[in-house]
């Protein structure tokens, strides 16, 4: 039960790096990111071709694919999503969502469909000793990177005058605006930022999760409801609801399998009934 | 002055050629002879999505280099002077393989479609190829459907079916002394029908399933059910997984990821692509057990038409890649043995008939129902040490002949 609860929290892992990514540039730029999984299935392959191709390892995978997608971010925001803001909210919807599909495909033109083969890092080849179970040595790995993460986003976010202005830019952007601050200023590497955190998380999954094209597409739909669940654009919250999420679907199968899936969009009508905005979102983020 | 006289020749030849085919033996349809002048195979599969990899564009190949050799047997004395290779693409979604199959079968003369995976495409199809009375010979779907209550006199299927499947794997490795099961199965009509062929084979062969849990699907995390293994009681000695693609691609890693495999927990997979290995790495599934209905290395024979295979499509065949080059032969002798392309004429070629082909070992077409049945083999995935070459991922542990691979005749079946 305890070991299956910890299970919970390494699939939230997941859930809470992507909802974190999406709430970000939610929050600042009002901009749901259909093309988030894609990205995130971008890290994995990412890894996938350094290392098939040019024999660079994980731990490098780690650092430079993030980067390189975080500046891809950046491009596209310079590009494209930053002229479509202005215009009715659908239009980068459907950019997103198009730019999803494309990516899918190109990768699938690529590499096909089939799954590739990523091998776990020696390193963390074995398994940990917590005390009251043992547990792969690799998703132990997985869950202290991934609330590390989340914890430094977190210290960025409340402790620097930066992650203030962020925080500012990201719940309350019109007053931010007004008390003088160059939102736009803080828009780009926002963007930038939540993609690299897809790819990041993607470089992550690759050792432990299929590799292919879809990927990415599969796990978003869950991720979305997790940051409606954490409430849009609340950072806080969807780091939260990203973990409870793990937890809840992780024990679903343990006792309903055949709820498991619906659990997370029935948990997701229930905290809506309750709260409309979520569990820390804010009324006034609906009108 | 001398190009016109060429271009004249050219039309005044074609006409003559035009002329030569309506004069012979196809003209008017008739009984004998070849409908149109040629034979047309068509190849019906997913040319983009999830099967793609394992069958697609190079069973298209395969079936190529069927047509190939029986020119290259028969030579002048070919019935079938004339034949075609088309493909269509049916993205795994039934009504669209429906709507292929009707344009194939009626705007494009074709004479036979091969291969459609994916078990609810493969009924549509049969279905068409009943009202259309031509002939439909099904590689890729392992519904047992297609020779049991959903037959027909035009349908055949072609290498393997779930019964195989899971007689092959859950009732040879349960004799061999793993008699405690515990299955994961994906929560869709195959995944289902896979639950219950394992678990009437674990039992015929006197094991137990200690539980079986349904798996969402598509699903990327399945530790709750790798964690739950050990507790069981009794333990069981294999966890037998009747995921596909992606999702078996998953759960392995995870396997691998809780070691099972050390705790005494084997692992036996429903159904198993050689493109699924590539994906994993032998190393991940080494020891696993499963059914292979043909495997690229298993014979000197098999090896020589891979190498054949590898030099057109540029890799190494899967089974589906063989079984279409088998069907299309099969279906090109039947119609040089009837001398005509008449599909009623072609069936009664095919009923009862019993051949060697590269795939096909003790070969016979059973009339009754239409199911090909032939050896196919239990198979492990070789440790990477023992990997001397790409793709040389099985080891071939025993062969299941023919007349105990498949299930018998259906009575529900009625031709």
């Amino acid at each position: 039960m305890l070991q299956q609860a910890f299970n919970g929290l390494v699939g939230g892992a997941f859930y809470a790096m992507l909802a974190l990514g999406l709430a970000v540039i939610f929050g600042m730029l009002g901009v749901v990111n259909f093309a988030h999984g894609a990205f995130y299935m971008l890290g994995a392959f990412g890894s996938y071709v350094l290392l098939d191709s040019y024999g660079v390892n994980f731990w490098v995978s780690l650092a430079v694919v993030p980067l390189a997608l975080g500046l891809v971010g950046v491009l596209l925001e310079r590009l494209f999503v930053r002229r479509l803001t202005p215009l009715d909210p659908l239009y980068n919807f459907l950019f997103t969502f198009g730019l999803a599909l494309i990516l899918q495909d190109l990768v699938k033109r690529r590499y096909g469909v089939q799954s590739q083969p990523y091998p776990r890092p020696a390193l963390l080849d074995g398994t940990v000793d917590l005390g009251l179970f043992t547990y792969p040595a690799y998703q132990v790995f997985v869950l202290a990177v991934s609330l590390v993460l989340c914890a430094a986003v977190w210290l960025v976010l409340t402790r620097t005058r930066a992650g203030m202005i962020v925080r500012a830019a990201t719940e309350r952007p019109e007053l931010t605006r007004a008390l003088g601050v160059d939102v736009g200023r803080w828009v780009t590497p926002v963007f930038g930022f939540g993609i690299a955190l897809a790819g990041f998380a993607g470089v992550l999954a690759a050792p432990m999760r299929a590799v292919n094209p879809l990927m990415g597409a599969d796990l978003i739909i869950t991720v979305f409801a997790v940051v409606v669940i954490g409430g849009l654009g609340a950072i806080f919250g969807s780091v939260t609801a990203g973990f409870a999420i793990g937890l809840v679907s992780a024990l679903g199968n343990l006792y309903v399998p055949a709820l498991s899936q619906t659990m997370v969009f029935i948990l997701m009508a229930a905290v809506l009934l309750w709260r409309p905005a979520g569990l820390f979102g804010r009324e006034e983020a609906l009108s | 002055m001398r190009a016109l006289g060429r271009a004249a020749a050219a039309v005044a030849a074609a006409g003559v050629t035009i002329a030569g085919c309506a004069g012979g033996p196809g003209a008017g349809g008739s009984a004998g002879g070849i409908s149109d002048g040629k034979v047309v195979l068509a190849v019906l599969n997913d040319q983009s999505g999830i099967y793609a990899d394992l069958s697609g564009k190079s069973s298209v190949e395969a079936v190529k280099m069927a047509v190939a050799d029986y020119k290259a047997k028969y030579g002048d004395k070919a019935v079938a002077t004339d034949v075609e290779v088309l493909s269509a693409d049916h993205q795994n979604k039934p009504e669209v393989a429906n709507s292929k199959a009707q344009e194939l079968y009626d705007r494009q003369r074709a004479d036979l479609i091969l291969d459609v995976p994916s078990s609810a495409a493969a009924l549509a199809v049969a279905g068409v190829a009943k009202a259309k009375k031509k002939i439909f010979m099904d590689i890729g779907a392992a519904t047992t459907e297609l020779e049991g209550a959903q037959c027909n006199k035009y349908t055949f299927h072609y290498g393997y079916n779930t019964y195989m499947l899971a007689h092959g794997t859950g009732a040879t490795v349960t004799k061999d002394g793993a008699k405690n099961w515990y299955i994961v199965y994906p929560d869709y009509a195959f995944g289902q029908d896979m639950q219950k062929n394992f678990t009437a084979a674990v039992q015929g062969a006197g094991g137990t399933v200690v539980t079986s849990d349904p798996a969402p699907f598509p699903n990327d995390n399945f530790s709750t059910f790798l964690l739950k293994a050990p507790g069981l009681d009794p333990k069981p000695e294999v966890l037998g997984t009747m995921q596909a693609g992606g999702d078996l691609v998953n759960l392995v890693k995870q396997y691998n990821e809780y070691k099972l495999r050390d705790k005494g927990i084997g692992l036996a997979v429903g159904l198993m692509f050689i493109t699924d290995i590539h994906s994993l790495g032998p190393d991940a599934l080494a020891g696993t057990k499963f059914t292979e209905a043909w495997y690229w290395n298993g014979s000197p024979e098999n090896r020589a038409w891979a190498d054949k295979f590898q030099s057109v499509a540029g890799k190494r065949p899967s089974f589906p890649n063989a079984a279409n080059y088998s069907a299309a032969l099969q279906y090109l002798e039947a119609v040089q043995r009837a001398g005509t392309d008449g599909a009623d004429a072609v069936v009664k070629q095919l009923e009862g008939h019993t051949f060697e082909d590269v795939f096909a070992r003790n070969g016979s077409i059973r009339a009754q129902d239409h199911l090909l049945l032939h050896d196919v083999h239990l198979a492990q995935v070789k440790p990477s040490a023992e990997v001397t070459e790409p793709w040389d991922y099985e080891k071939i542990l025993s062969t299941i002949p023919a007349d105990q691979a498949f299930q018998p005749a259906d009575p529900a079946c009625k031709l």
